[in-house]
């Protein structure tokens, strides 16, 4: 029996193979620790004191959001605590107290948001502290989570392995989180404020954020600079708008100035009283950009001439070590690939830059996850992932990265195995859907269960195999606010309230076209769509698209000539389209069809109702 | 060490145990199924299903089963199951409400025992039957009457122990939630004592009160809660044994989480 050595921080364990065999790979740990243990002690008190009405309940609603704990649908007793994961990044020991917080304070599942948070919902107001607790051990927080903070730092999941970026942003995107984090000029904005990294124009959403950043290497006389193009302005919401660029090219050393001159200008001039036009998009558009444009100009000049030397990112730049996971023997010999792989590989994986790797994306339901698919999932990215950790999406999933290809096949019996192997990630039929009503106090509609629904339906259909619609998107948010970001989808949906007499029914705003890639442009509204009339809809719209596709032409490339005009077909404008949806979302009386005025996941009559949202406060 | 409260021990340590048993001072009852228990368990323990507890748990029969295992007024016993102490918890209650003082659960899994790769065997011990007293114990139990005229006093407080979700669904009026997954650390079915109160305390859960716990149908993850409440020096608990099923079928009044599709947040 052979032996073998193993360094840990203080001496040599001596293992025999046969122990080996036993262990999973040497954890990757997390490199930074975001969390401070006195927040949940502090935390703890403020409830109570709070509960004994010696908090005024608005400056603890902007405390509790402070730290990252938003509010519940109709309830003050619970909370939804929004856990950050700057970059993405989530280790595996991360994941697994994720499992079990779920499990202790949460509903046994959570939830991928599409900002790179994990969110636990119906938690009890009492136990967020418990939480806090939790997170600290494995380095999380969920501090400026919610409120008017900079928001949780995001980074493409491809960033460093995307075969189009110039280089990896990761390192730049944490530097940021790390430098707003508990920062005293981010803790009191006239609203939130969001960072987006990305990778290349086409994985990232750099122009619908506050600020957006696309890496970009320079020549400047034969030597190489780093920086980036940076967008300002853009953003979802209420009214959105696209970001414009700054500059032709911001060098890496003026990443910092600029990122605080506009958060200056922000502060300084951002609407405070106005909660519903807020947000710095709001500023941009009243001012002009041009003005905006030269202010931020004006203003970096003087932040670069006051602020210390000192003031700079600490951008670790080291090399994440990537090192395949031993293949633990005779486990799987000759074992057969289970069916449904070239399907899943087809529509769940991507070739990163570094040869032989994968990427690999898990299809959720509307980005949620149960406890035990995490607690699988932790020992999945151990033995699987050569970088030892996983990255969150933009899109409700989360990513495997440097999977090497010989492993793929076995990588898919396990996600097998717990769940988490359906196909379809990376197409259109993984809709994004908001909490809705499922939490949310704003929502109208449970946009959460119609995503699942459409998923359910798609897959079934293998919808997800049809390569004209793999590069569309369906985005659903439940009501105007935008959370699903539906403006930027090929068909996105956002709830409301239908009538016929006095019996009311979800229904959806329907619009198509949206994008957010180099061309991007906000989806054209077209007709409000009933909740339960929402997939026959999009059936019909790809029934559409075939009998007037050219060749080459997917969903998206078609949709985007009809909205911008340039159609040739029948279909010449999103008129001709909506002609033929009309009939199908005629309402049906409550006698002919009474499941039509019923949302989805409820069996009791529709109608609309809301608490106090908490975006503002 | 074992975790000494202000009531007493509630749960016994790995190596206690051990030693116990090579002492042979003390009765071991493993409840997991019959099957389970044969191809192995804990050496010299006796195995007793939960399930054939509950066919019936009448003073009579209990006392009938406790002196078939051998186990006298004197005797120290340790329950342990391998379903994070819950059925464990329950046996040890029943025990307790009959008059035995001396019961203790495992601190841990039986599979975690395992995994720690310490002894089992498959013997089926020989017991010796022994004449145990009967002193029952009402005041750690709560029935459905007792119960319905206990909550509409202040100083009587009412934990719902089921998973979240259920709870949000349906629930005794006036009840908590604390899901039996909160009161289990990692390895251990209860949380250490000091956890267990700063958590208890969050939701003003205090030693002043009458405390009532109550699960799904037969009180096995509210027996573990009522042995929480006790490991955290909160001695005035009582088990409501019959738990929710019971509530329902005598259709006594229920409040729900209005307004909100919850169940569409969970991914199972």
């Amino acid at each position: 029996m052979s032996k073998i050595y193993i360094q840990t921080k203080r001496n040599f364990i001596v293992l025999t193979i046969s122990d080996l065999k036993q262990t999973v790979p040497d954890s990757a740990k997390h490199k930074i620790n975001w969390s401070r243990i006195e927040e949940a002690d502090d935390f703890a008190k403020t409830v109570k004191l709070f509960r004994q009405g010696k908090y005024d309940e608005d400056s603890f609603r902007r405390y509790r959001l402070q730290h990252g704990a938003y509010g519940t649908r109709m309830t003050g007793d619970y909370a939804m605590v929004r856990i950050k994961l700057p970059a993405g990044e989530i280790y595996p020991d991360q994941i697994e107290k994720i499992s079990q917080l779920s499990e202790q304070y949460s509903i046994g599942s959570a939830h991928f948001s599409t900002r790179e948070n994990i969110q636990l919902h119906w938690v009890i107001l009492e136990d967020v502290s418990e939480i806090f607790r939790g997170l600290s051990e494995v380095g999380l927080t969920s501090r400026e989570a919610c409120g008017n903070s900079v928001r949780n730092v995001m980074c493409s999941p491809l960033s460093g392995v995307c075969p189009a970026e110039e280089f990896d942003s990761t390192p730049y995107a944490l530097a940021t989180a790390r430098f707003f984090l508990r920062n005293p000029m981010s803790q009191n904005l006239p609203r939130k404020f969001k960072f987006n990294f990305t990778c290349c124009e086409k994985h990232g959403m750099v122009r619908m954020v506050d600020v957006g950043l696309i890496p970009q290497i320079r020549d400047i006389d034969g030597t190489s600079q780093r920086g980036f193009k940076i967008f300002l302005g853009g953003g979802l919401g209420n009214r959105s708008f696209v970001g414009h660029q700054l500059e032709d090219f911001t060098p890496e050393e003026d990443l910092l100035y600029t990122s605080i001159a506009v958060m200056r200008i922000f502060d300084r001039l951002g609407d405070r009283k106005n909660l519903a036009r807020n947000r710095m998009r709001y500023l941009v558009n009243d001012m002009g950009w041009d003005k905006f444009q030269n202010l931020v100009f004006k203003e970096r000049a003087v932040v670069r001439a006051t602020q210390s030397v000192i003031t700079q990112l600490e951008v670790d730049k080291t090399p994440n070590v990537i090192k395949r996971p031993i293949k633990i023997s005779n486990e799987d010999g000759g074992e057969t690939i289970p069916d449904g792989y070239a399907r899943w590989l087809k529509t769940n994986t991507v070739k990163q830059t570094q040869e032989d790797y994968r990427s690999v994306f898990l299809t959720l339901e509307a980005g949620d996850i149960t406890a035990s698919q995490l607690h699988g999932l932790s020992d999945i990215i151990r033995n699987f992932s050569s970088e030892g950790m996983a990255r969150s999406g933009f899109e409700q999933n989360l990513a495997l990265r440097y999977v090497h290809e010989d492993d793929l096949p076995r990588l898919y019996s396990k996600l097998i195995k717990i769940g988490l192997a359906k196909s379809g990630a990376l197409t259109m039929t993984a809709p994004i859907g908001c909490s809705g009503t499922t939490s949310c106090n704003l929502a109208l509609t449970n946009s959460h269960r119609l995503a699942k629904e459409i998923q359910r339906k798609f897959l079934e259909l293998k919808l997800d195999e049809d390569e004209d619609l793999g590069d569309s998107s369906i985005k659903i948010s439940g009501c105007p606010n935008s959370c699903a970001q539906h403006g930027i989808a090929t068909l996105g949906f956002f709830g409301g309230g239908g009538r016929v007499g006095k019996d009311m029914y979800a229904n959806y705003q329907m619009s198509i076209g949206g994008r957010s890639d180099g061309d991007t442009m906000l989806g054209q509204t077209i007709l409000r769509v009933p909740a339960k009339r929402i997939i026959t809809v999009i059936l019909k719209v790809i029934e559409i698209f075939k009998a007037n596709k050219k060749s080459g032409d997917t969903l998206k490339s078609w949709i985007h000539r009809v909205v911008n005009g340039n159609e040739d077909s029948e279909i010449k404008s999103i008129a001709d389209i909506k002609k033929i949806l009309e009939p199908i979302v005629i309402p049906p009386t409550i006698e002919e069809d009474p499941d039509f005025y019923l949302d989805y996941g409820s069996d009791t009559s529709y109608h609309t109702k809301t608490g106090k949202g908490e975006c503002a406060a | 060490m074992c975790c000494l409260t202000d009531s007493g021990k509630i749960t016994t340590d790995v190596d206690t145990l051990r030693s116990e048993i090579r002492d042979k001072s003390v009765r071991v009852i493993d409840v997991r199924r019959e099957g389970d228990y044969k191809q192995d368990h804990i050496p010299t323990a006796v195995n007793l299903p939960l399930a054939n507890l509950l066919s019936d748990d009448s003073p009579e029969r209990v006392l009938k089963l406790v002196n078939s295992m051998g186990i006298d007024d004197e005797t120290p016993v340790v329950v342990y199951d391998d379903t994070f102490g819950a059925l464990a918890s329950r046996v040890a209650w029943t025990l307790e409400y009959l008059g035995h003082s001396d019961v203790t659960l495992l601190e841990t899994t039986y599979s975690h025992w395992k995994s720690l790769g310490l002894e089992n065997d498959s013997a089926i011990p020989e017991v010796q039957i022994r004449e145990h007293s009967m002193k029952l114990h009402p005041e750690i139990l709560a029935t459905s009457d007792y119960l319905e005229h206990a909550k509409t006093r202040d100083d009587v407080i009412l934990i719902d122990n089921r998973e979240r979700l259920n709870f949000l669904e349906q629930h005794i009026p006036g009840a908590i939630s604390l899901p039996y997954r909160t009161l289990a650390s990692n390895d251990k079915i209860l949380r250490s004592k000091e956890d267990m109160k700063r958590l208890l305390d969050n939701r003003g859960i205090t030693g002043d009160s009458e405390i009532i716990t109550y699960c799904g149908s037969v009180g096995t993850l509210s027996g573990l809660a009522y042995y929480a409440l006790k490991s955290a020096g909160l001695p005035n608990a009582k088990l409501y044994v019959r738990s929710f099923k019971e509530w329902k079928t005598l259709e006594k009044p229920t409040e729900k989480q209005e307004d909100a599709n919850y169940w569409d947040l969970s991914a199972e």
